[in-house]
């Protein structure tokens, strides 16, 4: 499997993006001295185009808007992969019980599932951010408990496919309960594709994520990309034209984003066979 | 009989927004009247006279009986923020939305569509490339962003705030025209986003078809190739398509919001910003039960429209 992604170029590039993001996530923190992002602590200009000294220029306080972006790689991707972890955790949960056991139970679960799908995921989003108090959790929340349909409807298709072949059925003659069924047959065969599923949530979580923080939902004490165009909007980077404030975080989300899809349509590419 | 039963469900998933409308606002952590009057000076009676006005206390069922009854009488209660009912102030921002709502779905199939359609054609070439690249690139953007972006590229050259400025004259042709000029960068924002997924859509259902014998039975008869194209495949292949344009018809809602924040449109969406800001849940209330409605009854004619549109449904 491994060789036969590599023969992906757009997949095996997203994952060099990727690959340079998590280390950048991970190494800031531990290398930014904490006092070059507080606001009370800074001395340069405010809107400082770029020059030698900051080289993505400074916001409208005056802190270095490299050392932002950088700082804020990990609460985007943090934000991005709880939240399709969780997303695609009730999805594969919804979607197997619906098409393992028939009956009322799946109608209800399918009828709910059918309901959530239609909606639109960011004004539920919204809404429950907006009644929430403040932080990760909330938003994580936000997205996991809005965006889990899509994959609750693959699996439940997945998961009728593999119970309708015969070796499952011989399975079950030969006295294999629920629980076997699902555990040795239903979820083996559902993994690769609710794999490719999640590298296709995460993209999705982390656009909603920016657009959280854009509207002001986001953690207030946490810098994120889409935090940082909260305060390029609120404070006019625009009308400044303070391009260095407004360019950086949006290309961030946009590679990262892309990534994380060329990763997923090159997965998606290698466990499907072709037709 | 299928139309009945997806009737059914439409009026079911109604209920169920209502339903969801009412206890994501009441089976929250918190009073709502202290979240709503945060960092503005009140006494516990005004507190207590607030409560006592938005009927927050009563019993929970008591207070879903109301809500229930109001909303079936078109009431969606009254905004905190803005003094007034909900369903009156909804009612005055739904003009400018539809406007910029109606103008970017009509570009936006239209070009997803031909672009999806000639991509999936000449599959592998150097246009198919671009189009895809382009459109999953589009994908990741954020809409709020690539509206700022274009709002500092244009600079200048077409207004980014509001909908039309004090200054026009009050004769027809003008105050058209300066609405026109400021529907400009709102609409390409949001037909962007939105037109790179309904061409991505389009592009896999031509493909799905690509291989059907129908239409080598098309190229046996002699067909030129484009005749083969707009004869035979498009038509086969638009039906889904155009199915799931109106599926994602929450895809546009929520590039609505985002779009109308950052270009201060004054429509639904800026009403949505307003309600997330103040907060005032009333109002947040009522934005949600309106679009979701919306979004269900859209749905409804998507499976109306297929119906009437391809005459194979109706056997299955």
């Amino acid at each position: 499997m491994s060789s036969k992604f590599l023969t992906h170029r757009t997949g095996v590039a997203g994952a060099a993006v990727l690959a340079v993001a998590a280390v950048v996530a991970v190494v800031a923190p531990l290398l930014i001295d904490p006092g070059s992002l507080d606001v009370t602590r800074v001395t340069a200009a405010a809107w400082q185009a770029p020059d030698a000294r900051h080289w993505l220029g400074t916001d409208h306080t005056g802190r270095s808007v490299a050392l932002l972006l950088a700082q804020g790689a990990g609460t985007s991707l943090f934000v991005g992969l709880t939240a399709a972890v969780l997303a695609v955790g009730i999805g594969t949960a919804v979607g197997v019980v619906s098409g393992h056991f028939g009956g009322l139970p799946a109608g209800v679960l399918l009828r709910v599932t059918d309901f959530f799908l239609v909606l639109p995921a960011l004004v539920l989003a919204i809404a429950l951010s907006t009644v929430l108090p403040r932080g990760l959790g909330t938003i994580i929340l936000a997205i996991g408990l809005t965006s889990w349909p899509s994959t609750a409807r693959m699996v439940r298709a997945q998961t009728l496919t593999i119970e309708a072949r015969p070796f499952v059925e011989r399975a079950r003659a030969l006295g294999g309960g629920h629980a076997h069924v699902i555990a040795r047959h239903v979820l083996p065969s559902v993994v690769p594709l609710v794999l490719v599923n999640a590298t296709l949530a995460v993209a999705s979580a982390i656009v909603a994520e920016s657009t959280l923080a854009f509207l002001g939902l986001g953690d207030p004490a946490r810098i994120s990309w889409g935090a940082m165009l909260h305060q390029a909007q609120l404070h006019g980077a625009v009308p400044q034209g303070a391009w260095w404030f407004l360019l950086p975080p949006g290309l961030a989300i946009v590679a990262v984003v892309l990534a994380f899809t060329l990763v997923g349509r090159a997965l998606e590419a290698v466990v499907t066979p072709k037709r | 009989m299928r139309l009945l039963g997806r009737a059914g469900g439409a009026a079911l998933s109604l209920l169920m927004v209502a339903v969801l409308g009412f206890f994501l606002f009441r089976v929250v952590p918190g009073d709502p009247v202290v979240s709503m009057t945060r960092g503005r000076p009140t006494t516990p009676e005004t507190q207590a006279a607030l409560r006592a006005q938005f009927g927050l206390d009563l019993p929970l069922h008591e207070q879903f009986f109301r809500y229930f009854t109001s909303l079936l009488r078109g009431d969606l209660g009254t905004s905190f923020t803005f003094r007034r009912p909900v369903a009156e102030v909804v009612l005055e921002r739904l003009g400018p939305t539809l406007l910029l709502v109606g103008t970017s779905t009509v570009i936006a199939v239209a070009l997803g569509l031909w672009l999806g359609v000639l991509a999936a054609w000449r599959r592998g070439s150097a246009f198919d490339r671009v189009t895809t690249g382009v459109s999953l690139t589009l994908w990741a953007v954020p809409t709020f962003w690539l509206g700022m972006l274009l709002m500092m590229v244009t600079g200048d050259f077409f207004p980014s705030r509001g909908m039309r400025d004090t200054d026009t004259a009050p004769d027809f042709l003008s105050q058209a025209l300066d609405v026109g000029h400021h529907l400009v960068l709102p609409s390409i924002t949001l037909v962007a986003v939105v037109c790179a997924e309904y061409a991505l859509v389009m592009r896999s259902s031509l493909l799905e078809e690509l291989h059907a014998p129908y239409l080598t039975t098309a190229r046996a008869k002699g067909l030129r190739d484009d005749l083969v194209r707009r004869r035979h495949a498009v038509p086969n292949a638009v039906l889904p398509a155009i199915t799931l344009v109106f599926l994602r018809f929450g895809l546009v809602v929520s590039g609505a919001i985002t779009t109308e924040t950052v270009f201060s449109w004054p429509g639904l969406g800026l009403l949505f910003y307003d309600a997330l800001t103040g907060p005032d849940y009333f109002l947040l209330q009522g934005l949600l039960v309106v679009t979701a409605g919306a979004v269900v009854v859209m749905n409804l004619l998507a499976d109306v429209l297929h119906g009437v549109l391809d005459p194979r449904v109706k056997v299955v």
